[in-house]
Parts: C-alpha cells; sequence; structure tokens
C-alpha cells in the first residue's frame, strides 16, 4: 500500500510552490483580471517552461523531462492553489497529451518540442454553442469549415484539436491556428483570468489525428487523462480557498469573538473539510489510474472530476459567505476563485456529464455480476 | 502511488482468505446476512464462537500485543484482515463497544494486574464490555455527568443512571465515569472506575430503539459499592481518561455500515421505469455517482491513513470525516432507495421487501449512526476547531462548580 505522493513528489511540490508564491501572487493574476488586453501572463508562462513543466511528462526525445503523471499532478495541485493565469490546462493536461498519445511520429516530432519549450500553445476546441447540439464542423476536401465556441485559450493557440465529421464519421483533426482559413475572436468569459475565443473555420487545412471514425471515442480519452490533471488544480484551489477563509475567520470579530467561534461559520469549514478530503482521496486514485495506464482510468477520472469540482465550487462560494460584504468586492481576492472554480467546473465538459460517465462505468463494473445474484 | 500489497502484506492477506472461506461464507447482495437473521442469543453465541475461533487463529485484536494476548500483528495487518472480513457474512456488532472502545482504554489505564485478569477473555470474546458514560443529563457535553460515586472508608458508593448502553444487557462488565466532586468545575470533578455488572445495586433496563431492537439500556445505580481498586484514573482525572476512550471510540466506529452504492445498484437493475429499468433514469444516474464518490472517497482516505502507517507515521485526521460522511449518507440512500420503490417501498419485511429490507433497515439505523459516538454536530466541531483551528465555543460552564450551573431536561 503506497496511496501517497512520494516524498520526491512532495519536495516537487513544495519547489513548485515556492516559486509560484513568488511568480504567481495574486497580485499577479490580478493584472491578468484587470487588464482586457493580456490574455494570459507571459512572463510566467515563460518562466514555467524555463523550469520543464509544460513538457514535463512529454518523453525526452520530444523535449520533455519523461516525469511520471503524478509529478504533474502534484504540479497542477500548486497551479490550482495559484489561480494561475496561463493556458497551462489547455496545452499541456489536454493538447499535448492528445498528440503524446494519438499523434503520429511526424506530428509528435514536429509540434510536441514547441509545446514543450513553451513556445507554442495548444488547445482542444470541442464546443459548437450552448448545449449539446450536432456537430457541424465538417472536414471535407483536405480542409475543415466550420465554428467552434467557446475554445478556452483558443485566441492564445496555435494548435488546436477539433472534431469534424468526415466521410468515416466524426474524426479529430490537428489545425494550425495561425494560418489561412481560420479567424478567432476573443469572448468575455465569468473568469477573466483566462482566456476564451471564437474559432471560425472556412477551408482551413487540417490534419487527421488518430483513426479515422474514432474521434468520439478518442476525445473521451483526453478528456479522461485531461480531468484527472485538471481535478488537482481544482483541488488545489479548494485547500488555498479553504486556508483563505480559515485565516479569515480567526481574524474577522463580530459581537465580540472571532466569527470562526460561530458553529454556523464552523460547521461551513467543516463541510468544505470533508468535501476537500474526499476529493483529494478521488484524486489521488485519478493519478495512481493515469500514471499505472489502469483500464479503470475512466472511473477513476470521473470520480475525481466530481469530487474535484464539487469540492472548489463549495469551497469558493461559501469562502465569500465567510467573508461577508467585503467577499463581494472587486478587490478581495475571493472571486478569482470563484471565477476559476466555475470555469474548470466547465472546461472539459459539464459536472452533469461525468456523472452519467461515472454511472456507466459503475454500471459495467457491478451490473452484471449482480443480475447474476453475483458475490461481493 | 500503488495499491500493491507488500509481499509480506500479500501472504498474509491470503492466509486470511484462506481462514475466511474455511469457516464463513461469502456476502450475497441482495440476501440478509446472519446477523439480521439470528434471534439475539443466537447471535450472541454465534458472536462469541466467531470470536473465539478468530483468536485461536491470531486473528482477534490482530495488533494487540503478545503480552495482552494478541498476536502482536501490525496495523496494516489488522486492516488488511478487516477488509477481507467485511466481505464475509459473519456475526456483526457485539464486540464493537467492548473491544473497540473499552479494552483500549484498560490497557492504556490498567494496572499490570487489571490487564492479566481481563484482556485475554475480552479478546476471545469470553466477557464482554460496555461503555457506561452517557446520561439522560450527558451525551455531547459529556462531562456534565450526574452519576455520583462518594468515598467512604471502604471504598466508593455509586448512585445514578446511565443511557443509550450499548449492550450493557449482554456485558459482564463496564467502563464507568463518575462525578466524585460536584463543587469543583465540571471537567475537574470525574473519576473513571470498570465495574461488575452483576455487582449488587446495579439494574440493566433495555430500550426499545425505532429499529425495534433493544441494542442498547438505561442502567441504574443505587448505592452500588466499588472498591477503590477498582479506580482506573485519578480522583478527579477522570475526563483525560475519558477523553482517550472517546478518540478511540470515533476510531472504532469509522463508517456506518449498511446499505450503499452497490445495494442501490442491484435494486435499481431489477426495478422497472418508463425507461425500462431505473438503472437508466439519468436522474437516478446522477445520484448515484454523488453517492458513490463518497463512498469511494472514504475507502480511499483510508488507504491514505495506511499508507503513512506504513511509512511510519502517525496518520493526521483525515479518517474522522468517515462517520459524519457515511451516516448521513446512509439516511439519504435508503430514503431514494425507497422512493424509487413506490408505495411498495413502505414495506419492511426481509421476506417480501426489495433487497431484504436492507433499505428499510439502513433507514430506521441511520438516525443513531449519526448521533453515537458523537453527533454530526458534535464532529463537525470537532474539525473545525481541532483540525482547522478555530476558536472553542464561547462557554458559561467553565469557570463555575458543576453544582453551580444551570440545567435543563
Ligand atoms: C445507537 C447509539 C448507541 C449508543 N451507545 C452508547 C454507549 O454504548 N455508551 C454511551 O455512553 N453512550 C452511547 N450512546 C450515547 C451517545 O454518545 C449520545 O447519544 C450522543 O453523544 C449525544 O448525546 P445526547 O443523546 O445526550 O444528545 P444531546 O447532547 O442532548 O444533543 C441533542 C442535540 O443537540 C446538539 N448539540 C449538543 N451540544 C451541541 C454543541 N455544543 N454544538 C452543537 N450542537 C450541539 C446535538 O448535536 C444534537 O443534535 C449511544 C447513542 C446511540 C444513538
Amino acid at each position: 500500500m503506497d496511496f501517497d505522493f512520494t516524498e520526491d513528489q512532495k519536495h516537487l511540490q513544495q519547489e513548485a510552490r515556492r516559486f509560484l508564491s513568488a511568480n504567481c501572487g495574486t497580485a499577479r493574476v490580478r493584472q491578468v483580471l484587470d487588464e482586457p488586453d493580456t490574455p494570459f501572463d507571459a512572463e510566467l508562462w515563460t518562466a514555467m517552461a524555463d523550469l520543464g513543466w509544460q513538457g514535463a511528462i512529454l518523453p525526452e526525445a520530444y523535449g520533455g523531462s519523461g516525469m511520471g503523471a503524478t509529478d504533474l499532478c502534484a504540479i497542477a495541485e500548486e497551479l490550482g492553489r495559484a489561480v494561475n493565469p496561463t493556458p497551462f490546462a489547455s496545452s499541456v493536461y489536454a493538447f499535448a497529451e492528445a498528440v503524446n498519445l494519438l499523434g503520429s511520429e511526424q506530428q509528435k516530432s514536429r509540434i510536441l518540442p514547441h509545446i514543450a519549450s513553451g513556445h507554442q500553445i495548444g488547445c482542444i476546441a470541442t464546443a459548437e454553442g450552448a448545449g449539446r447540439p450536432d456537430l457541424e464542423c465538417a472536414f471535407v476536401d483536405s480542409s475543415i469549415t466550420g465554428r467552434k465556441v467557446p475554445v478556452t485559450d483558443g485566441d492564445v493557440a496555435d494548435w488546436a484539436i477539433a472534431l469534424a465529421n468526415d466521410s468515416h464519421g466524426e474524426s479529430l483533426y490537428l489545425i494550425e491556428l495561425k494560418r489561412h482559413g481560420v479567424s478567432t475572436s476573443t469572448l468575455p468569459t465569468l473568469d477573466p483570468t483566462r482566456s476564451c475565443a471564437e474559432i471560425k473555420f472556412a477551408g482551413a487545412s487540417a490534419a487527421p489525428l488518430g483513426e479515422a471514425g474514432s474521434g468520439k471515442a478518442l476525445l473521451q480519452k483526453i478528456h479522461d487523462r485531461a480531468a484527472v490533471f485538471v481535478a488537482f488544480e481544482q483541488l488545489g484551489g479548494a485547500e488555498a480557498a479553504l486556508a483563505t477563509a480559515q485565516d479569515y475567520a480567526q481574524q474577522r470579530y463580530a459581537f465580540g469573538r472571532a466569527i470562526g467561534s460561530f458553529q454556523a461559520v464552523k460547521h461551513k469549514l467543516a463541510r468544505i473539510y470533508v468535501a476537500n478530503q474526499i476529493a483529494r482521496s478521488n484524486c489521488y486514485f485519478g493519478a495512481w489510474a493515469l500514471e499505472s495506464q489502469s483500464e479503470e482510468l475512466p472511473r477513476a477520472a470521473a470520480a475525481a472530476r466530481i469530487a474535484a469540482t464539487r469540492a472548489f465550487q463549495l469551497a469558493a462560494s461559501e469562502m465569500i459567505e465567510i467573508f461577508g460584504g467585503i467577499g463581494t468586492t472587486w478587490e478581495t481576492d475571493c472571486h478569482l476563485f470563484y471565477r476559476r472554480a466555475k470555469q474548470l467546473s466547465l472546461f472539459l465538459g459539464p459536472i452533469n456529464m461525468w456523472k452519467e460517465r461515472l454511472a456507466a462505468e459503475i454500471e459495467k463494473q457491478w451490473a452484471h455480476a449482480d443480475s447474476h445474484g453475483g458475490n461481493l | 502511488m500503488n495499491f500493491h500489497d507488500t509481499e509480506h502484506e500479500a501472504s498474509y492477506r491470503q492466509k486470511a482468505i484462506n481462514f475466511l472461506e474455511q469457516h464463513a461464507e461469502r456476502k450475497v447482495i441482495g440476501q440478509p446476512g446472519i446477523s439480521s437473521c439470528l434471534s439475539p442469543q443466537a447471535l450472541l453465541k454465534a458472536a462469541k464462537e466467531w470470536q473465539a475461533l478468530k483468536a485461536d487463529h491470531d486473528f482477534a485484536c490482530i495488533s494487540w500485543s503478545k503480552e495482552w494476548g494478541g498476536p502482536g500483528g501490525s496495523a496494516i495487518e489488522s486492516v488488511i484482515f478487516a477488509q477481507e472480513e467485511q466481505q464475509f457474512d459473519i456475526p456483526e456488532g457485539i464486540f464493537q463497544v467492548s473491544l473497540g472502545v473499552c479494552m483500549p482504554s484498560i490497557i492504556k489505564l490498567g494496572s499490570e494486574e487489571l490487564k492479566n485478569r481481563f484482556v485475554k477473555p475480552a479478546l476471545r470474546g469470553e466477557e464482554i464490555w460496555c461503555q457506561l458514560f452517557s446520561e439522560p443529563a450527558a451525551g455531547s457535553d459529556l462531562a456534565g455527568i450526574r452519576t455520583r460515586a462518594e468515598s467512604t472508608s471502604s471504598g466508593w458508593v455509586v448512585n445514578g443512571q446511565k443511557v443509550w448502553t450499548s449492550n450493557a444487557h449482554l456485558s459482564d462488565f463496564g467502563l464507568l465515569l463518575t462525578r466524585t466532586d460536584p463543587t469543583v468545575v465540571k471537567h475537574s470533578g470525574l473519576t473513571m472506575f470498570w465495574v461488575d455488572m452483576q455487582t449488587p445495586g446495579i439494574e440493566v433496563r433495555p430500550i426499545n430503539q425505532i429499529s425495534g431492537q433493544s441494542g442498547f439500556n438505561e442502567v441504574y445505580f443505587t448505592d452500588v459499592k466499588i472498591p477503590d481498586s477498582q479506580r482506573i484514573s485519578d480522583v478527579g482525572g477522570g475526563w483525560k481518561a475519558a477523553l482517550g476512550t472517546l478518540a478511540t471510540e470515533r476510531l472504532a466506529i469509522g463508517g456506518a455500515k449498511g446499505a450503499d452504492c452497490r445495494e442501490l445498484v442491484a435494486l435499481a437493475s431489477q426495478l422497472p421505469c418508463d425507461t425500462g429499468t431505473v438503472l437508466k433514469d439519468p436522474q437516478f444516474r446522477q445520484k448515484l455517482a454523488d453517492w458513490y464518490v463518497n463512498s469511494e472517497g472514504i475507502n480511499l482516505t483510508r488507504m491514505r491513513a495506511l499508507t503513512t502507517l506504513s511509512r511510519g507515521g502517525t496518520p493526521g485526521p483525515e479518517m474522522s470525516i468517515a462517520k459524519l460522511v457515511m451516516a448521513e449518507q446512509l439516511q439519504q440512500l435508503c430514503d431514494y432507495a425507497m422512493d424509487l420503490q413506490a408505495e411498495f417501498g413502505i414495506i419492511n419485511s426481509p421476506d417480501i421487501s426489495e433487497q431484504a429490507a436492507v433499505f428499510q433497515k439502513g433507514w430506521l439505523k441511520a438516525p443513531g449512526s449519526r448521533i453515537a459516538g458523537g453527533t454530526d454536530e458534535i464532529l463537525m466541531n470537532v474539525i473545525a476547531e481541532r483540525v482547522l483551528g478555530m476558536p472553542g465555543e464561547i462557554r458559561v460552564d467553565k469557570n463555575r462548580p458543576f453544582n453551580e450551573l444551570p440545567v435543563g431536561i
């Protein structure tokens, strides 16, 4: 039984925390929040690349450091804690992982070194409007046409992976964004510390990624992997929100006593603690499934995703309640967490979709045995 | 990260499985276990036999040292055995207080003589212990107990009443918390003893629970004489001793047992509805996912605590969340499972009800689970104060002698 970060991973995590508290304090996050023309913190992005984070788990052959998935999870928790204003999630957890998993040798060696060095950014373009409309993007005559909206980091990215209809059904495509036939426009969102765009493809050249006709299943694989890392970011955010609320509850006085001495406040904090512990345990299971390439990854990823989403959203919203009026102002940091919790809860698909997915996995795991009166 | 057993752990697990397979049947989903089929007397007998059998094979109280009759195994081994044992249909619910709550206190506080006399028979299930702490006027506020122990030339005389004493009617001995000095502040006037439940003046009256069972009792003390040799704390040092007992109690109780996701899926896969079976109903699936995440979260949190143990550390406070989460979930999940059955949910019969009435049973048990061993509210206070460092309550009872405190019902 060894179900925790190793000493080395804990050390890595401490280093990451130290680096981020020096280079990604909330003042820095606020610069991105307050300046509409700053889509992300480019200086921080470069500093992260100097540490090798963008290529942490990519193979050394493609400019990566060849670390394990759990190592990146440890870093992700810290990035979440710092509410990092960068396209890391899109470029590293989703795009780079997808290319590394599905790409041809040529695609990998052409693209991944630039992602690992931070010189290029990738994103994943799946949504086509509100709800879950039918897929309209189409690949015809070796080019792609259609619209993806919203695309997280689509306006700053060099590459996108998109799902499109073709003669095989639905397939994944790699598209270079700063090319003819692609236009992007930045969209206002609830979390201005992260960037978001609408992308229009009008005959943009695109290369198939992975097996033709299997786009949906492959996309799910990409989502499963990314969801584990994102869950660690959510966990980090939830822990930071709890720590901030805890601190405030001890310092703020009302009725002649610290508000943390009121039971209603204590119980809110206790509930957050419980949610965070449950999230942490599920996240670790996700990390294990990812690193060990377990068949249980779909179930583990969904559980981590659900638990961590729940924890971060609870912590971020209750934190504002605990702060009182000051928590609702632009000046305090509460809303950084509130915004990011929502942003991350929608990135990679909403929570009800993940719950459905988990239910399907549970069904696979159990329903068969049960219908035969099977043993525990 | 991995879940692999070490070589030693794997061989221990295999040994445990061999033992269990030889002596017990695996549980079957949807079928009532023997604990709910046997009469109370038969259950007691079966539980005692099972405990003795485990002791003979070194599987009882695995982590207790050889000195006290245990096999001197590791904490990991005892968890491995528990993981395997819970998959078997064995008589449950008799020794939790005796071995999980009382004996650890006896081992910690008792004299050598006392330990030599009591630990081994308790471990073998030959003698059963109960915890005589709560009273009508003192549960969460345990330090508010009133049962008086007065010092006389020949020892102590005890008068008062205990309540909610699990298994007192089956017990041979009890761990008794009393007030020896009502004129000092309440935490300072307490003293702990052990008592023989056959001592003249002790009367045990069963209480009927909402489940229809009588697992706990009122215990009356009328001029009960206890020699000073049966005192196991300093005079006035009972509170500190009791805190130790309560800490082990919270660990022993862990997650509430009863119906959970597995049973819910078994039910849903057989219940018809518009979408085929309930298992295919989107609303059902959303709820299932939420509950599953909690149950797995608690299981996995236990793995984290174990990991700390196997690395030679002391587990943090994470496991304090187990009972809080699982007792609440038991109540909500059972309630929902009955709703799924429509009118039929009201039927409470192991022979007729779906899944042998596990949901009806769980629903009746859950309110008690949320209270026993610390209520939801008290557990949240504990998390907020001891784990998260929030200030304690403003108290009106701290600096006044016990006998001057306001009293209610
Ligand atoms: C099934 C079962 C088995 C039990 N077995 C045993 C046993 O073997 N031995 C034994 O000694 N006891 C036993 N108990 C007793 C148990 O420990 C107490 O019932 C429990 O501690 C609550 O105390 P109370 O019943 O007096 O409720 P109270 O303390 O009166 O609580 C009533 C309500 O007030 C709330 N409350 C009280 N104080 C606070 C506070 N400070 N902040 C917020 N809310 C508060 C509680 O949360 C609860 O909701 C058992 C109880 C049950 C249900």
